[in-house]
């Protein structure tokens, strides 16, 4: 039914996706589908690299490790945005668009007033993407 | 130091000047970014925020704020005395600096190291030529030129300074300018002196910031804050208290120089409404300039929602539309044959003149050298981590060589273009009608700078038109500079962060636009400006540090 898997990573916070990450590799699993891991660098120095070259490199290795630890067809795409914090969004909406996904995983917080205001990028994502997307709840 | 991409080539030791090996020559320090950032959480807000440069940069502004709006009339004078002493004491060091700077520019952008590339070898721009021109224009001069384009050129032609450069008057006698020979002279002397402080200093101020900031960032791979440009001279001890202090010094300057601007701009543009639609009395209180305070906040909060290329890059191009129409227009209407014959001439009396204005040794024009070029040098240098830092943040994928010719050359020449059409018009007009011209009733007999360009505009056809687009455009660099200064001092307290949440710049904004607007109704906008101009000296000390660190970094690039 699903043909590619866009999992959407920050490198940074890789130790809280666990959940999110299992249910992305389950159902690739089942689908026999490939996982493609998406993160979305600003140009700037960050805690996960100096670069955004060496940012790349560093997903494509998670991704080689996830993918081989699974036995998947896995790929990563690293997106260098100027301006992650307003644009990580729009990014991954054309990320996940030019890859094809068809169905995109991704972490995302319990329902918060803020998210009136600023809806999180799960939010943004399921209401703007044509791509099947399933959320999950950092902390059932 | 050490290689990053190291694939064991060797490296000529032979050469001149030895590259390195990948993309760029990563710093190796055990210092993370953001490291020293705490996330604590404030209601709904989580923050990712430096510690302590974000918490003493906030609380130093608002102590400033507090002690100079309760002790108005002490501290007003302290601080103006302050700037007035630094201009006039150290006047020979900050020229001496400005050409340090234009030196160091100019030399490496003829050399080798012009080719190395920011960001390493294979990057590529994020943006555009366009974007990225108007950008760096917004934020580097765009309000100064509406505000000085028509008052400087006059200022100085028609002021019988008594001690200006080359001691000419003018000579009005009956209304009427009687040696033809002198106003040409006088003419030429307004205009080298006016594109001199628009020209290649101040944007090489801006450069070798903007480099810098760059090259280590992007190419070194340390935190994109001002601190990184001094690691080669402070080694690991920058991410300790010395580094904070720039930081917060940094801040300083950027927020209370855009929050006085902003206070100051918002009594002149007001001014200006009150000129063009007739409204008398308008700056009688604050009210109005306060409620356009809260507009540009409001508009520069949009911008900022919007991000960099949705907000900043967006209004920055259509300013640029709207500037260039200006120009043309007034190009256009005005004596167009006479402005594009003095140009080259304005251009050949800058390059005449450079020398001799640049020079700060036995001279004796006080009031221009300590007055006018002292001051605008603090002006430049305080304003270069602002507009230093924001040039970089835009500027990664170029090399050395494109960035100084479009952050030097090229803005040199559009700011001689622009002091031309604006002040050539107003001086032509000047020269035809004297004293019954409104430039000369604005900036000659009465000095009411904030409607020089509306007195130049009135002269014109479609005035109405022409003025309201002036409001727009000073309006809309307001709002530019609020959001990129929000973005700059956002960077600066998340320890370099580029991806800190979004509620942090949001605070930025408003913080501000509300430190204006509280400047503007208890007073002292004045005085803080001159507080924030008088950190021109000491990061006028620290950019010459900075030009040693640059060349060093430079010169372990890979170039090309």
């Amino acid at each position: 039914m699903y043909r590619k898997v866009i999992f959407p990573v920050d490198l940074t916070h890789v130790d809280h996706l666990t959940k999110a990450l299992q249910t992305a590799l389950d159902l690739a699993i089942h689908y026999k589908a490939e996982i493609c891991f998406v993160g979305v660098t600003g140009t700037a120095p960050s805690p996960v690299a100096h670069t955004p070259q060496e940012y790349e490199r560093k997903l494509q290795a998670f991704a080689q490790e996830q993918g081989a630890a699974h036995g998947l067809k896995s790929s990563a795409t690293a997106c260098i945005s100027p301006d992650p914090t307003i644009d990580t969004d729009k990014t991954l909406l054309g990320a996940i668009e030019d890859l094809g996904g068809d169905l995109v995983v991704m972490q995302t917080h319990a329902p918060k007033a803020l998210d009136y205001i600023w809806a999180g990028h799960g939010d943004t994502i399921a209401a703007r993407s044509k791509a099947s997307v399933f959320l999950v709840r950092a902390h059932s | 130091m050490s290689n990053h991409d190291d694939d064991d080539t060797h490296t000529d030791e032979a050469e001149a000047l030895p590259e390195p090996e990948g993309a760029s020559e990563i710093i190796e320090t055990d210092y993370e970014v953001g490291q020293d950032n705490i996330t604590p959480q404030i209601g709904p807000f989580g923050l990712d925020i430096h510690n302590p440069v974000f918490a003493i940069s906030g609380l130093v502004v608002v102590a400033f704020v507090i002690i100079t709006l309760a002790f108005q009339n002490q501290v007003g004078p302290i601080l103006t005395d302050l700037r007035g002493f630094l201009t006039s004491s150290f006047d020979w060091f900050f020229l001496m600096a400005g050409n340090l700077f234009v030196l160091v520019c100019l030399g490496i952008l003829v050399s080798p190291l012009g080719r190395v590339r920011i960001g390493g070898v294979d990057a590529t721009p994020d943006y555009s030529y366009a974007g990225w021109f108007a950008m760096l224009f917004a934020a580097g001069m765009g309000i100064g030129l509406m505000f000085f384009g028509v008052l400087e050129p006059v200022y100085y032609f028609g002021t019988p300074w008594g001690d200006q450069p080359l001691m000419r008057d003018i000579g009005i006698v009956d209304g009427v300018l009687v040696d033809p020979a002198a106003v040409e002279a006088a003419r030429l002397t307004a205009m080298a002196a006016t594109i001199y402080h628009w020209g290649l200093h101040p944007w090489a101020i801006y450069a070798v910031v903007a480099l810098s900031l760059a090259l280590f960032a992007y190419n070194k791979g340390l935190p994109l804050t001002v601190r990184s440009i001094f690691y080669p001279i402070f080694g690991e001890r920058i991410w300790g208290w010395p580094g904070h202090v720039i930081d917060i010094l940094a801040v300083f300057a950027t927020l209370f120089g855009l929050a006085t601007s902003l206070g100051l701009g918002a009594q002149q543009a007001t001014a200006g409404i009150g000129f063009v639609f007739g409204i008398d009395g308008i700056n009688d209180t604050v009210t109005a300039s306060v409620i356009l305070i809260f507009i540009i906040t409001g508009m520069a909060l949009i911008s900022v929602l919007r991000g960099l290329d949705g907000g900043v890059k967006l209004l920055s191009e259509i300013n640029m539309g709207l500037a260039l129409l200006l120009l043309g227009f007034v190009l256009l209407v005005g004596p167009t044959l006479t402005l594009v014959t003095q140009f080259l001439g304005n251009l050949g009396a800058y390059f005449g003149e450079i020398i001799n204005l640049s020079n700060p040794i036995g001279r004796e024009d006080d009031g221009y050298r300590q007055g006018w070029t002292a001051f605008y040098w603090a002006w430049w240098i305080s304003w270069s981590p602002f507009v230093g830092m924001f040039i970089a943040r835009v500027s990664r994928g170029r090399t050395v060589r494109e960035f100084l010719t479009c952050v030097l050359l090229i803005p040199t020449l559009v700011s001689a273009i622009w002091m031309t059409v604006f002040g050539g018009t107003a001086i032509d007009q000047l020269i035809n009608t004297v004293t019954e011209s409104s430039v000369y009733g604005y900036v000659i007999a009465a000095y009411v700078p904030e409607l020089s360009l509306f007195g130049m505009l009135s002269e014109l056809p479609l005035a109405a038109i022409t003025s309201t687009i002036a409001i727009i455009l000073v309006i809309v660099f307001f709002v530019t500079s609020s959001d990129s200064g929000s973005l700059v001092i956002d960077t600066i307290t998340a320890g370099g962060k580029i991806n800190a949440p979004v509620s942090q710049r949001i605070f930025w904004v408003i913080f501000e636009g509300l430190v204006a607007a509280a400047l503007l109704i208890g007073g002292g906008l004045a005085a803080l400006q001159a507080a924030s101009v008088s950190t021109g000296l000491p990061f006028a000390i620290v950019l010459v540090l900075a030009c040693y660190a640059l060349i060093k970094g430079l010169l372990s690039e890979p170039r090309g």
